[in-house]
């Protein structure tokens, strides 16, 4: 999902530099605000995991990988402001010590992986908190769904980038149709490493799950 | 399980993956590369700008060992992340986590 130099105008991509360090500030911010002191170990360690997990590309058609985006993730365990700190993080890790995504895409991946996988993604979360069971199950099916809707909306974020500024000729409708196929399949495994990795949290420390409702009382009492 | 505890074990879990389970990952384009090279407009990527740095796709030309590349690039990665998001998530609290009900811990 790195976009490389080259596949969006340098405009466009300048554009969306501007808006993902405009996000980002106001996303430090926000996380600032909410995060305990003793979250700041766990979120610095969920911005581990998830480049660790993003090394791992999943055979997912024959000549095709996926490899998690982590926005979910992230974001249920520590809050979608945090997740999106996480993303970029992650990003910057992978652009400058890796090669891993161009630079002058720096902004487009943030947003697409950032701010849509990772705050859009809580947003589609907590909807489905609301129509889902209660208790744990429910909240381990809602991280997972979410995480496996939010891979071909990250898709569809490059597919209007694409439509703005893409370099190449290929037509906007032959992106589209081809990034939402591939993507909706990338999505399960996405849903699936999701809702295990947030299950084995919720089992065994549900406390630490931001996106937990019924802890956050109990947390929000035990910080006060 | 404490704290401390569910940091090392985490920590040891994120390790795994980048050093262990890395080494299995599999070699083909991921999506958006796939579609790019379907459709035709792999071409119109260009160099990384930092495409000579030594861990420049994950240590691929690190050494002539690809295990060990990849152990190593696993490894700093997620330890540079740890380290750049920590330090990041400390200075956001220390420059904007002054609200009362947030700083009394």
């Amino acid at each position: 999902m790195h976009i490389p130099d080259g596949f969006i105008n340098g405009v466009t991509s300048a554009g969306f530099g501007v808006a993902a360090a405009g996000g980002l500030g106001a996303a430090v911010k926000q996380t600032g605000k909410y995060l305990s002191e003793r979250q700041v170990p766990l979120a610095g360690l969920v911005a581990a995991f998830v480049f660790a997990a993003q090394m791992i590309n999943f055979p997912v058609i024959s000549g095709m990988s996926g490899h998690l985006l982590g926005g979910v993730l992230a974001a249920v365990l520590v809050g979608p402001w945090a997740g999106f700190v996480i993303l970029s993080v992650v990003l910057v890790v992978q652009g400058i010590f890796f090669a891993d995504g161009g630079l002058s895409a720096l902004g487009l991946n943030i947003v697409n992986m950032g701010f849509l996988g990772a705050v859009g993604g809580y947003a589609i979360y907590r909807t489905l908190l609301k129509v889902l069971p209660k208790g744990d199950r429910g909240l381990v099916l809602a991280a997972g769904i979410a995480a496996g809707i939010a891979v071909p909306i990250a898709a569809m974020g490059f597919v209007a980038q694409y439509a703005i500024g893409g370099a190449s000729n290929v037509s906007v409708g032959a992106v589209f149709t081809a990034m939402l196929g591939t993507h909706v399949l990338i999505g399960i495994g996405e849903g699936v490493i999701t809702a295990l990795v947030i299950g084995a949290v919720v089992g065994s420390r549900p406390d630490l799950v931001y996106g937990a409702p019924e802890y956050l009382g109990r947390r929000t009492e035990a910080l006060a | 399980m404490t704290n401390r505890r569910l940091f090392v074990v985490g920590l040891v879990l994120a390790l795994g993956v980048a050093v262990v389970l890395a080494q299995f990952a599999s070699s083909s384009p991921d999506g958006l590369e796939y579609v790019a090279e379907q459709e035709g407009f792999l071409e119109t990527a260009g160099d990384h700008d930092l495409a000579e740095v030594p861990l420049a796709n994950y240590g691929e030309t690190l050494t002539s060992n690809g295990w060990a590349n990849t152990a190593v690039a696993g490894l700093a990665g997620t330890l540079a992340t740890l380290a750049i998001g920590s330090g990041v998530f400390w200075l956001a609290r220390k420059t904007n986590g002054d609200d009362p009900e947030s700083a009394s811990t």
